[in-house]
């Protein structure tokens, strides 16, 4: 445990924080995390606390099953159940997310749908080799970090010519996101720069961060997802703010080169393509913002494969997701959080997903409200 | 101040169906068992929501329990389902404080099991349960067609009788008692998971399966009457057992992360799996609330005890009408400790 203990040493985490409460002498700097993962390991070691008021950090849509619309949801359970042959293989995240009519993969699932939680795509994959009868659908959901997996999985499939493996594609892109963000314009959020996301940024590098600094005069700190980490990109941006910079800075050098894992780029170019636009949950229909297989690999594309037809839900009406996912809201500004919204009663993906900004709110943070009320 | 309590929606009994949410130990099993056995099955013995059923029988008090272990793998580093299912019976008779006295088994078979396989865990059973004193007097076996059941599952049940005047149960935890473990935090969930067909990772890291009698008699002598409750911290691990205290006790909890014991290989196989040790099922670990003035005796009772060597002080009770569950991180800074929503770990008992 030494590479982690030591970026978790709670002395070190002071004296960042004394720091950053030294050299934070604006009245205000909001800064966006872009990543559930940073929010999550914010709210897991109340690093809130550590912070001083001045400083807010706003929850970012960077939570792959936050911003998959639950029309997605919906058609992998329609896949499902109209073909028999079908066992859908998923990661275990998205099981609970409330699909429309209160529906959700588990509860499909239990009516008797062949649906299975796997820890990886190579799962599937042993899935497709054990039961050749069978026409195994892996769920392919995630930012950049989850699609190497994917792509690495269909050339296995491809390997071994299996005729059973496809995957139901909803893999989409870090920076159409930061941009949709950026482009709200006035009614956006007011931000003064980005704790940039760690494992998308070992995959894609720095470099695709620098055209929001150099144009949107945004800084970015792309940083790891331990606490001192987290703490130190705060403190990173609150002196590039300081002293009027805004640059694309890379706190995580451990792991994150500016051009990124050129292998796994390369790999993911050679197999998918950009689809024209992809409805975003809370983000809405983003030009060039997913990808998809390319034609030659229509074989592993389960949407053609089995023809699925596209299905558009609408969220619950009173469900604040989609204005949480743009740094719009907090959690606790939705009418339904906490009340006829918990994890175990889920009315959006965001109270569900292990990286949701509600699911950590709810989770690891709720005692503060009671703190600011008395 | 109290914050508004989340809707409480009734389960849909007339379409609804079960799912594996519903066997985790979280709340959406809580819901289950309020709303169909809880209704089906009312008493004022099964309305106490303990583990196990304290009640007076001529010469003493008597205690009962019954459990199922469905665990897989059947096998696992440190144990087995038979080991597993004398240990987790036994424990929850030693939880109210009670000597465990008798042990029944049912066994529930799937056609096709390997006759060697259930030949070692019966053996297993046996060792167990001699080591422990505490013999199976009765049982019954099933056979079920190929695929109806996975293997094999284990019922049991367990009679054992409480020491005059020692009356412990989960809604005596009150503000300033402080809170005990007996080891170290998330062995067993580990353990079992290292061996699953999908998940197959290297460790060193044993099960920690374990009949608790023994330490629980030389605590509840230490006490002097200052003992308040004892949990088996299992499914759900000890996030689980703190929230069903403070429910249960009408208080909060308040605990800090630098005493917690917990493996270095535990907490590193957590980090790899994306799991909080809090979450992850104990089968030889104890959680006391003791008061505060017995605290220290207790302790030490529990570090002189071969199953309490690790043991430590992690927190206390508090007052909170919303009886949550907070922890002061290494950092210093607060989070809360809730339960785990949903299924991640099926199986783990």
């Amino acid at each position: 445990m030494k590479h982690v203990d030591e970026y978790r040493d709670g002395d070190l985490a002071k004296s960042i924080a004394a720091a950053i409460a030294a050299e934070a002498t604006r009245p205000s700097y909001r800064f966006m995390e872009f990543c559930g993962g940073h929010t999550h390991a914010i709210a897991r070691y109340g690093l809130e606390d550590l912070l001083p008021p001045s400083v807010a950090m706003i929850h970012g849509p960077g939570c792959p099953v936050c911003v998959l619309p639950i029309g997605r949801i919906d058609e992998a359970i329609a896949l499902v159940k109209s073909h028999p042959q079908v066992t859908l293989c998923t990661y275990a995240d998205l099981m609970r997310v409330p699909a429309s009519k209160g529906q959700s993969l588990m509860r499909a699932k239990a009516d008797g749908a062949d649906i299975r939680m796997v820890y990886s795509t190579l799962d599937a994959i042993e899935i497709a080799k054990a039961e050749p009868n069978r026409q195994v659908v892996f769920m392919a959901i995630g930012f950049e970090t989850t699609t190497p997996p994917t792509a690495m999985a269909v050339r296995t499939a491809q390997k071994l010519d299996l005729k059973n493996f496809s995957i139901l594609c909803n893999h989409v892109l870090t920076p159409s996101a930061i941009g949709a963000i950026l482009d709200a314009g006035e009614e956006g959020v007011k931000l003064d720069g980005f704790v940039g996301p760690a494992h998308v940024s070992v995959i894609i590098g720095t470099q695709p961060y620098e055209p929001y600094a150099r144009d949107y005069n945004k800084p970015v700190v792309v940083t790891g997802f331990e606490p001192l980490d987290v703490l130190q990109a705060v403190l990173m941006l609150v002196r590039q703010v300081n002293e009027g910079r805004a640059q694309v800075e890379n706190q995580y050098l451990r792991a994150v080169t500016t051009a990124g894992n050129v292998k796994a780029q390369a790999e993911v170019s050679a197999l998918f393509e950009l689809r024209d636009s992809f409805e975003w949950r809370g983000l809405g229909a983003i030009p060039h913002s997913a990808l998809t297989l390319k034609p030659e690999f229509a074989q592993y594309d389960a949407e053609r494969r089995f023809q699925v037809a596209r299905i558009t839900a609408s969220d619950n009406p009173a469900c604040e997701c989609g204005i949480i996912l743009r740094g719009l809201k907090r959690p606790v500004d939705c009418k339904l959080f906490g009340i006829a919204c918990t994890p175990d009663t889920p009315m959006g993906s965001c109270m569900v997903s292990s990286e949701g900004a509600c699911a950590a709110h709810w989770t690891y943070g709720r005692f503060r409200e009671l703190e600011k009320a008395s | 101040m109290t914050l508004q309590k989340p809707i409480r929606r009734k389960l849909d009994i007339a379409n609804g169906r079960v799912d594996l949410s519903h066997g985790a130990g979280g709340r959406a099993m809580g819901q289950l068992i309020a709303d169909i056995f809880h209704a089906a099955l009312d008493n004022p013995l099964l309305r106490q929501a303990n583990d196990q059923a304290a009640f007076d029988v001529p010469g003493g008090r008597m205690v009962m329990t019954t459990d199922g272990y469905v665990v897989t793998p059947l096998f696992f580093p440190g144990g087995d389902i038979g080991s597993l299912s004398v240990h987790g019976t036994i424990n929850d008779l030693a939880m109210a404080g009670a000597t465990p006295l008798y042990l029944s088994a049912s066994f529930i078979i799937e056609e096709g099991f390997p006759l060697a396989d259930l030949d070692r865990i019966a053996r297993s059973m046996g060792q167990a349960s001699r080591d422990a004193g505490v013999p199976v007097v009765t049982g019954d076996t099933k056979v079920v067609e190929r695929g109806k059941a996975d293997g094999v599952f284990i019922s049991t049940a367990g009679v054992g009788m409480v020491p005059p005047g020692l009356n412990l149960s989960g809604d005596q935890a009150r503000p300033g008692d402080v809170i005990l473990v007996s080891g170290t935090m998330g062995d067993h969930g580990v353990a079992v998971m290292s061996k699953r067909d999908n998940l197959e990772f290297e460790t060193e890291i044993q099960s920690d399966s374990a009949a608790l009698h023994g330490l629980t008699a030389t605590m509840v002598a230490a006490a002097q009457g200052g003992l308040k409750l004892m949990r088996d911290p299992t499914r759900g691990g000890l996030a689980a057992t703190l929230n069903e205290v403070a429910n249960q006790s009408r208080v909060g909890v308040r605990i800090r992360e630098a005493d917690l014991p917990i493996r270095d290989q535990v907490a590193a196989a957590c980090e790899l799996l994306g799991l909080d040790p809090l979450n992850v099922a104990n089968e030889g670990k104890l959680v006391a609330v003791v008061q505060a003035d017995r605290a220290e005796a207790v302790l030490e009772a529990m570090k002189a005890h071969p199953l309490g060597m690790d043991a430590a002080a992690i927190g206390e009770i508090i007052a909170d009408d919303n009886h949550f569950v907070q922890m002061i991180t290494v950092f210093g800074g607060g989070r809360m400790v809730d339960w785990l929503a949903g299924e991640q770990l099926p199986r783990i008992c």
